[in-house]
């Protein structure tokens, strides 16, 4: 009865349960530390350090101020003490200045985090909303015309690039019809009080439309196969031998049944919403985290503020899987005490 | 005794596409009848592929899209319509289904028998589940604990009917005779009982009637007491005077299971008189019945014939021994001995 206990629904702490915690952070910290150790590995064998950039950007400076240059950035300290520096510093909350904007790291982050959690956290939701309905009808309307139609069209999504999708909603909404802004969180010229929440959503809606569209098709497609194969099960044949209905079988083991993975993959795709993020910011430039990266990682090679970003990113991964994997076995009893 | 199902003429065919047009029919039971009376427990016995889980599954409208019935169902005299079978279902229709994949992976047995507290109590202890195994999820359970849950959800509806589809596979001999009983008890306390199973044994002990079923088809009825002393061999020196029949085992002394069981009218494991039986009426039965390991494990050549593949006739016809001219017609069920035989030889 022990293992019924751990992550059940009934609260109370077990010991499993605390064996289960203890796991999961150990790994959490193993992950951040593997990640922070290999993109510093990468961001230090990069050609472009903080003195060829300034070089190329100035090239007639002085030996004396290459020589201060080198010494503030550390370039001749050997590379696994930076890191272990670097590291000491993430610890305390230090993340270093950013290149770019002259500001602590962490601030710049915080700024931009604000703006890609809305665009992030409207694409997420959305995209979850609409491909788990979408999927409940196309299993519903199995091979007959509906089916097809959307079957169809969540193929194509899922084969173009998120960019591409950004730009013919561009297109299509700002330089044709004229619905949407062209790009920006907010409207240009426009004091940062006197925005107005409808502004602000107006500005976000064609970014997080293209975000959506990244997930929502894979997910939709992922509910139909589900669904079908509930539809197709041994345990429908008896419900229905039992004399339930159509609705009940739908909602009392249908949807239950197909929630498992959808919550799998919609929580896993925390990861592809941070990757998309930096191309849907980038068409639409939308002040967030993704565009910061974007720009850190290509023209400035500001790296400070490109690893802070990786290490931020690496977070919210990480709690996406984690909550996938809580969520799991709180609602599928097979899956309880299983890593 | 009155039936509570009669199935007559029963067909069941699957429309199948061989490429893009060429829609043909295959076809899986063929002029099936079976009768089950209230208090009467009637196994349907045939080996694997015959078909037997998809009668069951018919009877309960859970067929596939795909599968067209043929021939009729009557439900105490009335048409089993889609409107009556609704209302039935899940009440005085039972169905207890093959395994523990019929119930739903993310439910508590519990509420998977019934949402009634007091009665869910009451079925678990009266079948020595404890109480915990409620909270149980179906993953959890043991093959027997299965069965169990599996009958519990079946009686938590009060059936009339209780159609129980290959109850003991993978179940020890003890748990299976377990099962068994508790079918059993359901039919003496009334309710009528078809069992789908390829365990002549077990139905051979536990039924009241044995419908033997080979290709679609059932070729027998006869009552279990008809096994215990069914001949093995085919009665050619028997005199034909069969009207009475009592134990009737012609000369042949060397008859396995016939004298033992056949006189006595011991009550067996069940409570019940095994009979003085006379004996099977189909060859294929009586093959069935020496192929029993102990009756003498005697194997019969050649395969049951593959539903898309029926021979033209009697379908026992290419592997039976009696076989004349007169089997390239389909012989029709009549009436023989207090059974049911579909054989133009039978006597």
């Amino acid at each position: 009865m022990g293992k019924l206990k751990s992550w059940g629904i009934r609260g109370g702490v077990s010991l499993g349960k605390l064996k289960s915690w203890g796991i999961y952070i150990g790994r959490g910290v193993a992950l951040l530390f593997a990640v922070s150790a290999l993109s510093f590995a990468l961001a230090s064998a990069s050609p472009i350090n903080p003195e060829t950039r300034y070089r190329l950007s100035h090239p007639g400076v002085s030996q004396e101020n290459v020589t201060k240059m080198r010494e503030y950035w550390g370039i001749d300290e050997p590379p696994v003490g930076r890191y272990l520096g670097w590291l000491g510093g993430l610890v305390r909350g230090e993340w270093g200045m950013s290149t770019t904007y002259r500001r602590p790291v962490l601030d710049v982050i915080g700024e931009r985090f604000s703006a890609s959690f809305a665009l992030m956290a409207t694409a997420w939701v959305l995209s979850g909303l609409t491909g788990f309905a979408m999927g409940c009808v196309m299993a519903a309307a199995r091979d007959r015309w509906p089916d097809r139609i959307l079957r169809r069209i969540c193929l194509f999504l899922c084969s173009v690039p998120t960019f591409w999708i950004g730009l013919v909603l561009l297109a299509v909404f700002s330089a044709n019809l004229g619905w949407f802004p062209f790009g920006l969180a907010v409207p240009p010229g426009v004091r940062a009080e006197s925005v107005t929440l409808a502004q602000r959503i107006h500005h976000l809606a064609l970014p997080a439309l293209t975000l959506s569209c990244l997930s929502f098709a894979n997910l939709a497609l992922h509910v139909r196969e589900k669904l079908v194969d509930v539809y197709q099960s041994d345990y429908v044949l008896y419900a229905r031998a039992r004399g339930e209905c159509g609705a009940q079988i739908l909602f009392g083991h249908g949807i239950r049944n197909a929630l498992v993975p959808a919550i799998i993959m919609q929580f896993g795709s925390v990861s592809e919403l941070f990757g998309g993020s930096v191309f849907a910011e980038s068409v639409f430039s939308y002040p967030g985290l993704g565009s910061a990266l974007a720009k850190a990682g290509m023209d400035a090679s500001d790296i400070p503020l490109f690893l802070g970003i990786v290490m931020i990113s690496a977070v919210f991964i990480f709690a996406g899987n984690l909550t996938a994997n809580i969520l799991t076995q709180v609602i599928d009893p097979r899956t309880k005490g299983v890593g | 005794m009155n039936n509570i199902l009669e199935v007559k003429d029963f067909s069941l065919a699957f429309a199948m596409y061989d490429g893009v047009f060429h829609r043909r029919m295959l076809n899986v039971i063929t002029n099936l009848n079976i009768t089950v009376g209230e208090g009467e427990m009637v196994a349907v016995a045939g080996s694997s592929g015959s078909g037997k889980s998809l009668l069951a599954h018919g009877i309960m409208g859970i067929l596939p899209q795909n599968a067209v019935t043929g021939g009729s169902v009557l439900w105490r005299g009335q048409p089993m319509t889609p409107k009556l079978l609704k209302k039935i279902r899940g009440r005085a229709l039972a169905f207890v289904p093959q395994s523990v994949t019929y119930l739903d992976p993310l439910i508590r047995v519990g509420r998977q028998i019934t949402r009634d507290k007091g009665k869910l109590g009451e079925l678990i202890s009266r079948y020595h589940l404890k109480p915990e195994v409620a909270r149980l999820y179906p993953h959890e359970l043991s093959g027997g604990m299965t069965r169990r849950i599996m009958i519990c959800a079946a009686l938590a509806g009060s059936p009339e009917l209780v159609v129980a589809d290959e109850p003991t596979p993978g179940l020890s001999r003890h748990l299976a005779e377990h099962a068994m009983k508790h079918f059993r008890e359901m039919a003496d306390a009334g309710a009528g009982v078809l069992l789908v199973t390829h365990d002549i044994e077990l139905a051979i002990r536990f039924a009241d009637r044995i419908a033997v079923f080979y290709g679609g088809t059932t070729v027998e009825t006869a009552d279990a007491a008809d096994f215990v002393n069914g001949d093995g061999r085919y009665p050619n020196g028997r005199d034909g005077g069969d009207g009475a029949g009592v134990g009737q085992v012609t000369g042949d002394s060397q008859d396995a299971g016939g004298d033992g069981a056949g006189a006595g009218s011991e009550p067996d494991g069940t409570g019940r008189r095994q009979g003085d039986g006379v004996g099977l009426r189909h060859p294929y039965s009586k093959a069935l019945w020496a192929a029993m390991p102990q009756n003498g494990f005697v194997p019969t050549p050649g395969v049951q014939p593959y539903a898309g593949d029926l021979p033209a006739g009697c379908l026992y016809a290419p592997r039976c021994p009696m076989r004349t001219q007169a089997c390239d017609v389909a012989p029709e069920p009549r009436p023989l001995r207090g059974g049911v035989v579909s054989c133009h030889h039978a006597v």
